[in-house]
């Protein structure tokens, strides 16, 4: 990719709303995403993340704003204009989804190396011993042993198999993200280590992604910039340093200096 | 008092325009699922209820009927759906292949090669290919719109990880005139070469699932496989003890409770012809024949079929108070096996 093309913005948003009826999800949401960039999204519960994350990645209409996707050809398509049949293509090889829950993003029923061959299956990868291979040489980067591949993930760890769900959103190359608590639901120590792995495979990679958290401590770490949310509305944004060393807003400060000293 | 009950073929005449406007559509979309109203029909949904509506709906008073189950003439399902279509319709029946205008079948495609002046109406349980694994109908159909079918290739890997080749040994799935993923109902993947560029229009009807599909005449229909484990028809090779028929599909049939078996082929028609032609070739077998049995190549296990989900079924001869007709086969019924062929074979093991 031409430092040309690294110097426009992959994912716009731009005053992203959505109501559900009288309840509002989230409001006037607006933010460019350059490749390689990851930002962090944070907030509590019901802040809106999740409506954002879900809008950002076409899978609800907004009731107001756009968003708008630079393809791999340099075009500038608002989502809502394409087809379902190319965002659906989309969906499943230049852009991932990364699920709190593995048991969405994963099929707990097939082994791990059709997990991951599916996607190559699906882009019409239509030869056996290329598609184990692959899924093969994905586990391995994702420092999940190469004998497992024909075990089923329903009998892999938490951990596990949120490293697979990593490697099956992997595997095609994608050039940006979504993740929705990545480390949710895990516990300290294997959250240090898959937080480890993603920040590896996203320097390694080039990734653009868009990471929905509560825990900031996983924003510091992955993200190199910030959005905090309350009631539906970003009240804070900037580099990831600056706003949680130095944070203006109160509720921002209340949310820093809510986090136990380690 | 004497009045018909029913209408030509039970049906009435608007629910079988509504079946034929689904028939049209499926043929003018080769491969793709037709939702049609299914109607109650007296016999119990499984027994080929949507085989049997789509048979009716195309039978007129000048069609010969041949029904196969498993592709034998005298099985119970067979005997049955015949003598609903003799009592309902009066057509004329047959159990040759070659006289049928209509063949309505469970599980099988004829051994002999179907013409352009036949129709042959398959019995489907389960007319979504992508049904074990996307659970969800809204999804499948978008799936089928959108042409994604990775998921399908998706099972076939998984076959070969578990089993080192493609194990899916019935309902395997093709792809039809380029487009759509088919079930092809539970015939054997034996069967499967059969349907490519058939002369014969296809018709699948599922009664419960509420679904018609079509094959025109002359399409296209390839068999889902990987470039490095090429689809194959077959996997073991057997010898039929009766006809000695070594490139039919056969079944295994019990002989006793001593271990005893014996593999015949599955297409009772196609046998008995291959008897009367050559009745030299056939060793008289007796019930219980283990000494049959074991001369044949049991290593091969048949064609891999199980026979473990059926008991032996008790002996039944051939009705010979069926009002058979139309069928040169008829003599040969009567010859050497009416004695222990019994009413079913036992069976495809992917009853679904």
């Amino acid at each position: 990719m031409s430092n040309l093309e690294n110097d426009r913005p992959l994912l716009q948003a731009e005053g992203l709303s959505k109501w559900y009826g009288r309840q509002l999800g989230c409001r006037d949401v607006s933010f460019d995403l350059y490749p390689g960039e990851v930002m962090a999204v944070v907030g509590e519960s019901g802040s809106g993340k999740t409506t954002l994350l879900q809008l950002l990645s076409a899978q609800l209409v907004p009731s107001a704003g756009r968003v708008c996707y630079r393809l791999r050809d340099g075009a500038v398509h608002d989502l809502a204009t394409l087809g379902q049949a190319q965002r659906r293509f989309l969906f499943r090889t230049d852009w991932g989804y990364v699920h709190q829950d593995p048991a969405l993003g994963l099929r707990m029923a097939v082994s791990a190396g059709a997990n991951v061959g599916e996607r190559l299956m699906a882009v019409g990868w239509r030869h056996y011993g290329r598609i184990r291979s692959a899924a093969e040489e994905w586990l391995d980067r994702v420092e999940i042993a190469r004998g497992r591949v024909d075990d089923p993930p329903s009998t892999y760890s938490g951990g596990m198999r949120q490293r697979l769900q990593i490697a099956r959103n992997l595997v095609t190359n994608p050039r940006l993200v979504f993740m929705d608590e990545p480390t949710g639901g895990l516990d300290v120590s294997v959250q240090a280590r898959l937080l480890d792995l993603i920040s590896g495979l996203v320097a390694e990679l080039g990734l653009a992604a868009v990471v929905v958290t509560h825990d900031l401590a996983v924003a510091r770490l992955l993200s190199h910039r910030v959005m905090v949310m309350k009631d539906g509305e970003v009240i804070e944004s900037g580099l990831t340093d600056q706003v949680l060393d130095d944070p203006r807003e109160p509720y921002t400060q209340l949310l820093v200096s809510s986090i136990l000293p380690a | 008092m004497n009045a018909p009950a029913y209408n030509f073929a039970y049906l009435d005449e608007q629910t079988k325009r509504m079946i034929r406007r689904a028939i049209l559509k499926a043929i003018a979309i080769p491969g793709y699922q037709v939702p049609f109203a299914s109607r109650e029909m007296p016999m119990p949904q499984g027994w080929g209820t949507g085989g049997v509506q789509v048979t009716a709906a195309i039978l007129g008073p000048n069609d010969v009927l041949k029904v196969i189950d498993q592709g034998s003439d005298d099985t119970t399902n067979a005997v049955s759906i015949r003598k609903f279509f003799v009592k309902t319709a009066g057509v004329k029946i047959t159990t040759s292949t070659a006289d049928a205008t209509i063949v309505q079948t469970r599980h099988r495609i004829p051994e002999l090669p179907l013409t352009e002046q036949q129709v042959l109406v398959f019995q489907v349980p389960i007319p979504e290919p992508l049904r074990f694994l996307e659970p969800r109908e809204t999804e499948t159909r978008q799936m089928h719109a959108l042409e994604e079918y990775g998921l399908m290739h998706v099972k076939l890997y998984e076959d070969i990880s578990r089993h080192g080749q493609i194990s899916t040994s019935y309902a395997y799935p093709v792809k039809v005139d380029g487009r759509y993923v088919m079930d092809p109902s539970p015939t054997p993947k034996f069967d499967n070469p059969k349907m490519n560029d058939c002369a014969a229009l296809q018709l699948f009807g599922a009664g419960r699932e509420k679904r018609i599909y079509a094959i025109p005449p002359y399409t296209r229909v390839v068999s889902l496989d990987f470039e490095d484990h090429p689809f194959e028809p077959r996997w073991s090779s057997g010898t039929c003890a009766l006809c000695a028929a070594t490139d039919s599909f056969l079944d295994e049939i019990i002989t006793d409770d001593r271990g005893g078996r014996m593999f015949v082929c599955s297409d009772t028609d196609h046998c008995e012809i291959r008897r009367a032609a050559a009745p030299h070739v056939p060793e008289t077998v007796t019930p219980g024949g283990s000494e049959a049995s074991n001369s044949l190549p049991l290593e091969g296990g048949g064609l891999g079929r199980g026979s473990t989900d059926s008991p032996p079924v008790p002996p039944a001869t051939p009705s010979p108070t069926l009002p058979l007709s139309g069928g040169g086969s008829e003599a040969s019924t009567s010859g050497v096996d009416s004695g222990f062929r019994p009413a079913a074979g036992p069976g495809m093991t992917g009853r679904r």
